[in-house]
């Protein structure tokens, strides 16, 4: 075994370890929750993935830069990789979230300026995919897209206040949801996220490997096509 | 002074180029108005509601015909590769940014200062603020619109499905343009709280400022060949 | 030949994200040479052109321009550059005197309305200055981008493909007008697939492939069925 496959190998045995400790922590360990019951406990779900989906995207923005001061190709894939994980995880966010605020706000939706960014901020790295899809050369596409990934990051937080601003005037629907955080839940959601980035840098290493499979296979057929003189 | 004087001879190219066709003028202004005909018969345009939808009536017909001039405007220096021809001339190539930044935003305001009476006469609103005031959120808002358009125009064009990327790309990057101008036009039409006018004018200019110098910063990378 | 040659290139090598376009180009230009670069397409020819244009930056290696390292869009060098390429970088709807009068106020030309005319009739297009160039036949448009090219009086021309979609007339027209800018001291660097018209041009030669130079020589001592064997032996075929 490769120190390449060793480390592998590592990471998918703590993945599974965490992931099947945090499933006990929230289903078990954690109390029920006294007022909104069972329902409660997709909290610490929903907020794993989606601190998680924030931090991916904070790489985007990272990895963007790191592109277009020296063109390497590690950025390059970081930045496309974790776009893709972040991608996936809002969607969990927006589906856990109308999921639990169904039955204690009893609606699915509420246009709060913290839902509200999420969704704006799906739709941006979706944007940030579209890019890398439409760009021909594969340097272009990484630059283009870098440029996407920082202007995208920078306006994170002008549509959170202006979504705040926004709100505030207008009659809020619903509010609160907040409860004391007894410690036991407190440790459950923390072992969430550890598992949660766990699974965030699982799959950022597999992503990895695909794209440099990709780029492998390319570079082959290349050379056969070269041999062939087509 | 150069850096301005070459600004001013692309913009004046472009408006040229523009005045003589006409034809980027007279598609936003039918589009605007087409938009805004949809919407009287989507609401009913002699309902009691007119205050709350006219202001973001009118800002979704300016930015939908605005997404047109928007588009044209890097693709046309695509025929003839007119484009490479700029960035062989000498100076920073952010003078092509706001070059078109300009020229965009003219063609923009004029469509506006067209549109808008033609909006008030069919809905029969009747205007309550000021002239002035509306004159400042109109710029304002537009000026945040065009300067990340054009920005992000310019990144579209080097993709292969250019038109069709531009509003899915564009239209989470200017929420932030989308609230503050409509909501501050809903201030300034209905004379209501200058306290709150002032503030989405804040957001508007704070935005606008971030997303001149950004582009600014980031605008060689995408014309990179 | 003791003097600064007005191009001289050194050990250039380019890299786009994992891949070598260019690999250790050498060479250099006396004032008034005219250099042609043979090669098979996606040889880096085109990159090579936009190096030395300074749009794009070279990954190594140096571009001396008269002396002066060229960075990317280093203003006083590129004001000494003209392009002429198979694009014309015109605009259709502005007649001819409107394209150059806005190109030339780009490369800040002084007395700009004089040195239009001069260049206009120069390319023979006096007969129709003020005609919007979508009424141009492709020769006529090309004769303007040449006149575009040289309006600022540029000491080195870069050429790219200038032969494509040219009749008859217009070739024999870009000769006259490269040779009379070769006896004004003007350097000239011209990609071309066309062997007939880069060899009888040119006072040397070079043929890319796969970035690399792999065969240089001065054109008067090579025929032109010379050339083409040689071309064909070096592509492997």
């Amino acid at each position: 075994m490769d120190s390449d496959n060793k480390l592998e190998f590592i990471l998918v045995w703590l993945t599974f370890l965490v992931t099947s400790l945090a499933i006990y922590m929230v289903f078990i360990y954690a109390p029920t929750e006294r007022v909104m019951g069972d329902v409660q406990r997709l909290f610490y779900f929903h907020v794993a993935t989606a601190w998680i989906a924030f931090a991916a995207f904070f790489v985007v923005f990272i990895a963007s830069i790191v592109y277009l001061k020296n063109q390497s190709s590690l950025a390059n894939i970081l930045g496309l990789a974790s776009a893709e994980i972040g991608v996936l995880f809002t969607t969990m966010v927006l589906i856990t979230g109308p999921l639990w605020a169904r039955p204690i706000w009893n609606a699915w939706w509420t246009w709060d300026p913290r839902l509200t960014t999420t969704l704006i901020l799906w739709f941006i790295y979706i944007a940030y995919i579209l890019i890398r899809i439409s760009a021909e050369e594969s340097e272009k596409r990484g630059r283009l897209a870098a440029v996407f990934g920082i202007v995208g990051f920078i306006n994170v937080p002008i549509v959170f206040m202006s979504i705040r601003w926004w709100r505030s005037i207008h009659p809020q629907v619903v509010s609160g949801g907040s409860f004391d955080l007894d410690p036991r839940m407190l440790h459950a959601l923390l072992t969430s996220v550890a598992a949660f980035t766990l699974i965030y840098l699982y799959l950022l290493q597999k992503r990895f490997k695909v794209e440099l499979l990709q780029e492998k296979l390319k570079d082959i057929k290349e050379t056969l096509r070269k041999q062939k003189h087509i | 002074m150069d850096f301005l004087k070459k600004v001013k001879v692309l913009a004046g190219k472009d408006l040229k180029l523009e005045f003589r066709t006409k034809e980027m003028l007279s598609s936003m202004l039918v589009f605007s108005f087409i938009v805004i005909v949809v919407f009287g018969f989507v609401f009913d345009p002699v309902g009691q509601d007119l205050d709350e939808l006219f202001p973001g009536i009118i800002w979704v017909a300016f930015i939908f015909s605005g997404i047109l001039c928007l588009n044209r405007s890097f693709i046309a220096e695509k025929e003839n590769n007119s484009l490479q021809g700029l960035l062989l001339c000498p100076g920073d190539s952010s003078i092509i940014y706001f070059g078109k930044l300009i020229a965009n935003l003219v063609l923009m305001l004029i469509m506006e200062v067209i549109s808008l009476p033609l909006f008030i006469v069919l809905f029969d609103y009747s205007l309550a603020g000021s002239l002035l005031q509306l004159a400042a959120v109109l710029f304002l808002g537009s000026l945040g619109f065009i300067s990340i358009g054009t920005f992000l125009a310019a990144l579209t064009a080097n993709t292969k499905s250019s038109e069709i990327l531009l509003p899915v790309i564009l239209f989470p990057i200017i929420v932030p343009v989308i609230i503050g101008a409509v909501e501050a036009t809903g201030v300034v039409l209905t004379a209501g709280d200058s306290a709150e006018l002032r503030a989405w004018l804040k957001l508007l200019v704070v935005y606008d400022l971030i997303f001149i110098v950004v582009p600014f910063m980031l605008f060689e990378f995408l014309l990179e060949v | 030949m003791s003097e600064t040659p007005v191009l001289a290139v050194k050990d250039l090598s380019k890299q786009i994200g994992e891949k070598n376009i260019l690999n250790g180009i050498n060479f250099s230009l006396e004032q008034g040479q005219v250099l042609s670069i043979f090669g098979p397409n996606g040889a880096g020819k085109t990159t090579l052109l936009k190096i030395l244009s300074t749009v794009i930056d070279s990954s190594e290696g140096e571009v001396l321009f008269e002396g002066r390292i060229k960075e990317k869009k280093a203003v006083d060098i590129s004001k000494d550059i003209g392009v002429i390429s198979h694009s014309t970088f015109l605009y259709d709807d502005l007649t001819a005197y409107e394209n150059l009068e806005f190109y030339g106020q780009l490369y800040e030309v002084e007395d700009l309305k004089e040195r239009i005319f001069t260049v206009i009739e120069k390319v023979g297009l006096s007969f129709c200055v003020h005609d919007l160039v979508r009424t141009f036949s492709r020769g006529m448009k090309q004769r303007l981008s040449i006149a575009r090219a040289i309006l600022h009086l540029p000491q080195l021309l870069l050429l790219d493909e200038p032969y494509t979609g040219l009749d008859q007339h217009a070739v024999e027209m870009l000769n006259v007008l490269l040779s009379n800018l070769a006896m004004a001291q003007r350097t000239v660097v011209m990609v071309t697939h066309n062997f007939e018209q880069g060899l009888k041009l040119s006072d040397k030669f070079l043929i890319l492939v796969e970035g690399s130079i792999v065969f240089a020589g001065a054109s008067e001592d090579f025929s032109l069925a010379e050339l083409q064997t040689k071309y064909k032996e070096l592509l492997g075929d």
